[in-house]
């Protein structure tokens, strides 16, 4: 494998109050190009210490230590144009009083220098491309004006509006009922593949995670605990913290905590 | 057999917007027994939150009827509706927006027994510690300020302020649905053994189908605040009828643990 993106002894630390934080300590791992590799954790894992370092979007308070190299490429990445991000609630993530166009065509103007009227055709393309409908007038309408999942599929046309080689979702679908959940996850599947991105999704939940990913990273405490393959990962993890967060997903499936007999008649 | 807990028939509640009227709520009816545990599920919008609100009466319905002890809830008003209210309570998706920031876990726990009149002042410290101790929190917690516990913590000491008032339901809107998976199951375990000792009843809201089948009895299926389909919660959600129950069944993340499942190329 051709790796995008190596990581040695990365440790970051907040500083808070006069006090430090360690939010990640010592992780090592290389991202290939073209994957679709995910990091799971509960609070507090650092997994989105993780994202914002690769994104270079830590605070600038922030202690750095170790590497994160970006390989077969002559500059550093430059956020927004080589990495495309992706939070968690589209409704801070986009400017509510900027008409939806312009925030899409405005990183295309700016990263790909086009003018403005290729880059409103640009953002026309791309509201398309993530299946917002109506894109001619979904141009001119402000966040306020589309759902939770709409709004979502304009803060991913803004993130791949530049070409992004990679895509970080972070927790992009958590706030998203089930059914716009899997059709956000699908979406980013297909754009992924069709523009040959690498994906970083960042999620709390494993379960998602396996259904996306090629290679799951598990962090617990700052700590890169378990890497490995989905499949491997999942039917046999190596380690008791995955195995515990395997066994406290609740499936269609799963053995009812319920006993029925405490039910009344 | 003895009358239900809550009787909910026909109940509707229509919002303006423009010269547009919706249904956030249409002609919903069920039931709940006592010591039940029934989930309301159903994607955003189907109008699962909007009956928490109309059974609390933070709104009223355009039509229907709501019974609850064997009396008509939506005829109550003032201190029969406050007396009442005290045995139906409601434990939200983020206490720390339900609580007052800058307050002690003592005085969110202290409210509502100084509200309804439960214990005197000087019984109160006491009752506020049994409490505490009952959902598995130290009782040492009650000086601590609300936003320094954990979202764990939270969540029990929000659960310990519902079972103050000694209720013979409570409503659980998304309560589990913030929380990491490993606390996510030690409340459900927590709701679940309260409700075996004290008979309570849940209406639990939530858009997690794994979390009701582990959990609820019966579960009613909304879309676009109708009743899609309702019935035993393994039997509905093993094989849902309606299109909005199989759209669910088919979203919810599956981990097949047994066989080599990796990211396979579903679309």
């Amino acid at each position: 494998m051709t790796a995008l993106l190596s990581i040695r002894d990365l440790t970051v630390t907040y500083r808070r109050d006069g006090s430090e934080v360690a939010a990640l300590k010592h992780v090592s791992l290389d991202v290939a190009a073209g994957e679709r590799f995910a990091i799971i954790g509960e609070s507090g894992s650092g997994k989105s210490t993780l994202a914002l370092a690769i994104a270079g979007l830590l605070p600038q308070s922030t202690r750095i230590g170790g590497r994160i190299d970006w390989l077969g490429r002559d500059h550093a990445p430059l956020g927004g144009r080589d990495i495309g991000f992706v939070f968690q609630d589209p409704s801070a993530s986009l400017d509510p009083v900027m008409a939806i166009g312009e925030q899409i065509a405005e990183v295309a103007h700016t990263h790909l220098g086009l003018t403005w009227s290729q880059s409103y055709a640009k953002a026309k393309s791309l509201l398309e491309r993530v299946r917002l409908p109506e894109p001619d007038a979904a141009l001119r309408a402000y966040p306020h004006q589309l759902s939770g999942g709409q709004k979502q599929r304009v803060a991913i046309a803004a993130a791949i509006a530049a070409g992004p080689k990679l895509l970080i979702a972070d927790e992009a679908t958590s706030a998203l009922d089930t059914i716009v959940q899997a059709e956000i996850v699908a979406l980013i599947r297909h754009l992924v593949a069709e523009d040959g991105m690498t994906l970083l999704f960042v999620s709390h939940d494993i379960a998602l995670a396996a259904e996306l990913a090629e290679r799951i990273a598990v962090f617990r405490h700052g700590q890169l605990v378990e890497l490995g393959a989905t499949a491997q990962i999942i039917a046999s993890p190596g380690d008791a913290y995955t195995r515990a967060l395997l066994d406290a997903h609740l499936g269609l499936d799963a053995e009812p905590l319920l006993q029925q007999a405490g039910a009344s008649g | 057999m003895s009358s239900p807990l809550l009787a909910v028939s026909g109940l509707t509640r229509r919002y303006r917007g423009g010269d547009k009227t919706i249904a956030a709520v249409d002609d919903v009816s069920f039931h709940i027994e006592p010591g039940e545990t029934l989930a309301l599920a159903g994607p955003s919008g189907s109008g699962k939150s909007t009956i928490a609100r109309l059974l609390l009466r933070l709104i009223e319905p355009d039509a229907g009827h709501i019974e609850f002890e064997g009396g008509d809830f939506l005829s109550l008003n003032g201190t029969a509706l406050r007396a009442r209210r005290a045995r139906l309570q409601m434990v939200f998706q983020d206490p720390l927006a339900a609580f007052n920031p800058r307050a002690s876990v003592a005085r969110v726990i202290d409210d509502p027994l100084r509200i309804h009149g439960i214990a005197s002042r000087k019984e109160r410290p006491r009752r506020i510690a049994a409490l505490l101790e009952r959902v598995g929190l130290s009782a040492d917690l009650a000086a601590r300020a609300i936003h320094e516990v954990s979202g764990g913590q939270r969540q029990r000491i929000a659960i310990a302020r519902a079972i103050a008032t000694n209720p013979s339901l409570i409503v659980l809107d998304e309560a589990v649905s913030a929380l990491d998976v490993s606390v996510r199951r030690q409340i459900l375990q927590l709701l679940l053994d309260l409700q075996r000792e004290e008979r309570i009843a849940y209406l639990f809201i939530s858009h997690d189908l794994g979390v009701i089948s582990a959990i609820a009895h019966r579960v009613v299926i909304l879309d676009a605040g109708r009743v899609a389909e309702s019935g035993d919660a393994r039997a509905v959600i093993g094989a849902p009828q309606s299109a909005i129950g199989k759209a669910l069944v088919a979203a919810a993340p599956k981990l097949n643990r047994t066989s080599t499942q990796g990211p396979a190329d579903r679309q």
